[in-house]
């Protein structure tokens, strides 16, 4: 008898070496083009000085984060990214967990509640934001429509024409775009809870708060944590919202980095002080990665 | 203390009848073991009794107070699940402490109580760890810790060592039953291990399909089984079952033994065992077969390894069963009926 195990294959398409890497090919190349290159590209304008009027690279060290520094637009969009953040985050996690726990209970029409939590998610960003252009519209918003008619107010708000409405309406929209995102993985959760422990509550006579505070929500935890990782990286490195809705005025009332970085280094030709902006949060975003994710794990139990 | 009674309960999931008109009573104090393959109804007969499940139809009565539209917490009920369901990201002390906390009792009280219900398990030194850091066994210590800290009036146990390794579970088993004749709380214990049943029980159900097939001592539903059901269910091997003349008959494998091995003949009913196989298990041997008699029906008979006499395989052997352990039943229902003459 011979060995079959060593003979080299005699086809091509017999080779696991070779059918590896053709079928992994694809996603590499994709990841390579599209983010990998990009993204060295932006580190390396990020020390230059390169504009769309001099595209020479000539590398000047820190000098571009300097000027970004120093620039009193790019701090108060720093200040901006990190209250959108945190405020529509969580908002994000209030609902998200009121969401869950109403899916997770059977009731008529629980298909019909579930594709309409799902649909801000499926929907494309700018076409779902574009909508929310025209619901928050400065004049004929039918949000404005509804309070005039029930006499909470007289003239119309400007829910995007001035600061503080404009801030608060981004966040509120951003929210309502990742919930159904968070709602799904607190679902996951949710009904990963054991039967047994639902039941143990039951018998030991909790009511809903108490359920809700001392046990659902303390074994949720690393689920929940999951959900705001994702939550915080889809707000600081997504643009779509804030540009559709402002473009981070009025003022640069809701600039936030993602949209002066696009604006400054795209529409502004400043290619090497975009990248810088783009480039800021990376150590922030990576640093907040690996805590929630050590906390995730952590707190998982059993 | 306080008897539990329910009365004609049933249970339907959709078109599937989980529970099928029982009724049951408890004795105070008593240990009752529901007993019976898995989708018999017995943990849904439990899981109403606590309140966890309603019922389609019937009563729950407990301590002569019909509970069945109450929530589980006010029946004054304690259970234990098969996984202990022990919160798992707080202390033993806190889960200890959960249903006092859910009824408002102050924390000096309740720490108290917590160490006293500690100290019924042996479990304070673990007060401090978490449900993850603890044996199956110091686990399921913290979980009857939890569910008797309330005083419960009945106590509700759902195939609690089922989780536990063989070695655990006897000294497991033990200790449950201490403990339960100390405090002589009545208790309902949903297993469907029949030594356990056996060997916990004050009386014992034994279900099927939803209903409830004997309600006896371990003695009535081993010796003087109420249908075929609980005879082959009963017992390992099981009743062996022949048919003869419009009727069932049946006896334990120890108690089918070889000519000459037994002490009263005179009183004795012989077969003609033909013995293919023999599985020899150290503290007794099982010997495989069938009976010339009865269409060559298969037996099994379980020798004693006190009985050392050499039994060949492939040939016929003299064996009998003693007249008083015949079990006789009906043809088409398989219900217990009285002796009837064997003909030949």
């Amino acid at each position: 008898m011979t060995s079959t195990t060593t003979r080299p294959p005699r086809y091509l398409g017999d080779n696991p070496r070779f059918l590896a890497g053709l079928f992994m090919s694809p996603a590499v190349i994709y990841i390579i083009a599209l983010v990998g290159f990009p993204f060295v590209l932006a580190i390396i304008y990020a020390f230059t000085d390169i504009s769309t009027g001099n595209p020479d690279l000539e590398f000047v060290g820190w000098a571009t984060f300097r000027r970004v520094l120093a620039d009193p637009v790019f701090r108060g969009a720093l200040w901006n990214t990190f209250l959108f953040a945190v405020l529509a985050n969580v908002l994000v996690v209030i609902l998200a967990t009121a969401l869950a726990e109403i899916l997770i209970r059977d009731f008529k029409g629980k298909w019909l509640v579930r594709f309409l939590v799902l649909l801000p998610w499926v929907a494309p960003v700018s076409l779902a934001t574009i909508t929310w252009l025209w619901t928050l519209d400065s004049i004929f918003s039918p949000i404005d429509w509804v309070l005039r008619q029930v006499g909470v107010i007289t003239e119309n708000v400007y829910w995007l024409g001035r600061p503080g409405t404009a801030m608060t309406s981004v966040i509120a929209v951003q929210a309502w775009r990742i919930v159904p995102l968070a709602a799904v993985i607190v679902l996951a959760g949710l009904i990963a809870i054991p039967k047994d422990i639902n039941d143990a509550v039951a018998v030991d006579g909790a009511g809903f708060w108490r359920k809700m505070f001392q046990v659902t929500i303390p074994l949720l935890a690393p689920i929940i944590a999951v959900a705001v990782l994702f939550g915080v990286i889809l707000t600081i490195s997504d643009m779509s919202v804030v540009y559709v809705l402002t473009r981070g005025g009025p003022t640069n009332s809701t600039q936030v980095l993602s949209t002066w970085a696009f604006i400054k280094g795209i529409e502004g030709g400043a290619l090497a002080q975009g990248a810088a902006v783009a480039l800021f949060l990376l150590p922030v975003l990576i640093g907040i990665t690996a805590v929630v994710l050590r906390l995730a794990r952590r707190r998982e139990v059993l | 203390m306080a008897v539990v009674e329910v009365r004609d309960l049933r249970k339907e999931f959709g078109d599937v009848v989980a529970v099928d008109g029982v009724d049951l009573r408890s004795e105070e104090g008593e240990f009752l073991v529901l007993l019976g393959p898995s989708g018999c109804g017995k943990t849904t007969l439990l899981r109403m009794i606590a309140g966890l499940e309603q019922p389609t139809e019937g009563e729950i009565r407990i301590g002569d107070e019909d509970v069945s539209r109450l929530p589980p917490r006010a029946r004054r009920i304690a259970m234990v699940f098969q996984s202990y369901a022990l919160y798992p990201h707080m202390t033993v002390a806190n889960n200890i402490a959960f249903p006092l906390k859910a009824q408002g009792m102050d924390s000096e009280e309740r720490n108290q109580k917590v160490e006293w219900a500690a100290g019924l398990f042996g479990i304070e030194r673990l007060l401090q760890r978490r449900p993850r850091q603890l044996s199956g066994g110091e686990r399921q210590r913290v979980a009857l810790a939890r569910a008797l800290v309330r005083e419960p009036t009945v106590f509700l146990l759902d195939e609690p060592l089922s989780n536990l390794d063989a070695k655990l579970r006897a000294a497991a088993r033990d200790d449950l039953m201490e403990f339960q004749r100390r405090i002589g709380i009545t208790t309902i214990y949903v297993t469907h291990d029949q030594v356990e049943a056996m060997g916990m029980g004050d009386r014992i159900a034994v279900m099927d399909h939803g209903k409830i097939r004997q309600l006896g001592t371990p003695e009535e539903v081993y010796h003087h089984p109420a249908d075929v059901f609980v005879a082959q269910f009963l017992g390992s091997p099981p009743m062996n079952l022949l048919e003869t003349a419009g009727f069932l008959f049946g006896f334990r494998p120890e108690q089918f033994l070889p000519e000459g091995v037994a002490a009263d003949e005179g009183t004795r009913v012989p077969f003609t065992f033909h013995v293919n196989r023999i599985e020899y298990l150290g503290s007794e041997r099982f010997l495989y077969g069938f009976i010339r008699e009865y269409d060559e029906t298969r037996v099994i008979a379980m020798l004693p390894a006190t009985v050392t006499l050499p039994i060949s395989i492939d040939q016929d052997h003299k064996f009998s069963v003693a007249k008083d352990q015949l079990r006789f039943f009906d043809y088409d229902d398989g219900v217990k009926i009285a002796p009837q003459p064997l003909m030949r």
